[in-house]
């Protein structure tokens, strides 16, 4: 008995493997072994992703990315959108400042100087404010020149000046972002106080400021466009040191698309930076008399701070800060 | 003239690399550095591929155009070459690059890469042909000697093809047409603007 189920159950076995061989026949004869049937297509990679990466057998991992077409799309934004935000902001802004100046020209004192002087920067502020300022400057030429050089500068230094100029420039970028960089953290800490926004804004904001209206609407030691300045130099310059310090250490936890975004938004935000630089340049100096003086002496006329901050001097006066220092009296006197 | 491209038949590169070695060997490329290397894709699955790649010398090269002191050219022979002497290493070449071959000595902090190295098709630089200093800086002009590229000449599986791109896309279409089948032209889209259709 047991035989016989043996018997069944190897004709079975042997119908089931010649069913399979039977279907199986038709789909071996008919197709010949391709061995690229699943193979990876470049066409179709790129499709699905923007990168082709692997494997590779070199330490240099950034080498595994074998193709990046979004390098393309990269020098797209750095040799073509990058020079027009750059040109039409900074060219822009300067045009709007010609313009202002021809239409309004310098906010005199309107009256005039009083002889009395009070305190507005104290010598370590004055001090933090140049040591940035003249970092700012070197660091927005050395910049520009990355964009704008080869245009503007190449075609007359010829190409050996302007390689050691820009070699320079490069050094002077990377190592000057250091102290630039303590500055716009000392600036946002030392006149954070003073700068938190409040109702007096709205209302000078309302009234054009001192600059583009007439009026003028009263403020504490900073006015909302300073107040503006200020947190746009925080924004600014926060942003541009941490693109710049990912672009100055290339490859630490990013990889190439990391370092395009970071070089994108360093060159966007330094262009327009440059630009409200330019406005605040303006200000400090032609735009408004006895402004550059805050800055340079440290002091200012009371007149002047009645005018542009007034309850800034009320407070103090209370404090018994405005003094008539001797020289200025005696010419007073003299007058 | 002939318009110089590399193409790597991927259904043919067994990733021996030896055309990384040869490279290396030929250019006296430094320790650290890499004109050509080999990846693979899919490793170690069904239908994995390698691909030999390095500088593609592009139609219209990205490198050229974003570099700030427009220190890399395009020859006659549309291989893309660059001045060491110009260079100020800032590293944008590698940014643009579809390929990722520019190479750099250095680490980078600070921005000091040192001079950009990439692959020059065996075609040395704008120094004079077979100088001294054209080697010590570029590595070998075998393009000046009559010679194609050391990769693409000793490339065991012939994988690796140099020379005019008519001629190694013809030879490419003929293989896949005779085999039928071909994971494509690697790279040619992104450098040339076209693909090699059987």
């Amino acid at each position: 008995m047991t035989r016989g189920v043996a018997q069944i159950r190897f004709i079975a076995a042997m119908l089931a493997f010649a069913v399979m061989l039977v279907l199986a026949a038709p789909v071996g004869a008919q197709q010949p072994v391709n061995p690229t049937a699943s193979s990876v297509k470049e066409e179709q990679l790129l499709q699905q992703l923007k990168r082709i990466q692997g494997r590779g057998t070199i330490p240099d991992t950034k080498s595994y990315v074998i193709e990046q077409p979004e390098g393309r799309d990269w020098r797209h934004f750095h040799e073509v959108t990058l020079r027009w935000i750059g040109a039409v902001s900074i060219i822009g802004m300067l045009v709007v400042l010609v313009g202002f100046y021809l239409i309004r020209g310098m906010v005199r004192l309107e009256s005039g100087r009083s002889g009395r002087v009070l305190v507005r920067f104290n010598g370590f502020e004055r001090l933090l404010h140049w040591m940035t300022a003249s970092c700012f400057i070197v660091l927005a030429i050395s910049g520009l020149n990355v964009t704008f050089g080869k245009e503007l500068l190449l075609p007359w230094m010829g190409p050996d000046a302007f390689s050691t100029w820009s070699q320079w420039a490069k050094y002077a970028h990377n190592y000057l972002s250091f102290p630039f960089t303590m500055g716009v953290v000392l600036i946002f800490l030392m006149w954070l106080p003073g700068n938190f926004p409040n109702k007096m804004d709205v209302e000078w904001l309302k009234e054009g400021g001192g600059i583009v209206g007439h009026k003028h609407p009263p403020a504490y030691r900073f006015n909302a466009g300073q107040k503006m300045v200020y947190w746009l130099q925080v924004l600014a310059g926060g942003a541009l040191a941490v693109s710049g310090y990912l672009l100055m250490f290339p490859f630490y936890g990013t990889n190439i698309a990391d370092m395009q975004i970071a070089e994108i938004v360093h060159g966007i935000v330094a262009v327009l930076f440059v630009a409200i630089m330019l406005g605040h340049i303006y200000i400090g100096t032609i735009g408004m008399e006895g402004a550059f003086e805050a800055m340079w002496d440290g002091t200012v006329d009371a007149n002047w701070a009645k005018e542009h901050h007034s309850l800034w001097l009320e407070q103090e006066e209370k404090s018994g800060k405005v003094t008539t220092p001797p020289s200025q009296g005696a010419m007073q006197a003299a007058e | 003239m002939a318009r110089m491209k590399f193409l790597c038949d991927a259904d043919r590169c067994i990733e021996c690399n030896a055309c990384v070695t040869a490279c290396k060997n030929e250019n006296e490329v430094p320790w650290g550095m890499n004109r050509r290397r080999v990846v693979t894709i899919n490793d170690g699955k069904p239908g994995e591929r390698s691909v030999s790649m390095a500088c593609m010398h592009c139609t219209d090269a990205p490198c050229q155009a974003v570099c700030p002191v427009n220190c890399l050219y395009t020859t006659a022979d549309g291989v893309v070459l660059h001045s060491k002497d110009l260079c100020i290493g800032c590293g944008y070449c590698f940014y643009a690059c579809p390929f990722g071959a520019p190479q750099y000595p250095k680490v980078g902090n600070f921005g000091s890469r040192g001079k950009m190295d990439k692959c020059t098709y065996c075609a040395g630089g704008p120094e004079p042909d077979g100088s001294k200093e054209e080697y010590e800086k570029y590595g070998a002009n075998r393009l000046a000697e009559g010679k194609l590229p050391l990769c693409a000449e000793m490339c065991s599986t012939k994988s690796l093809l140099a020379g005019d791109g008519d001629i190694i896309a013809q030879i490419y279409k003929d293989r896949v047409s005779k085999r039928g089948y071909g994971s494509g032209a690697w790279g040619w889209q992104t450098a040339y603007r076209e693909t090699i259709k059987s």
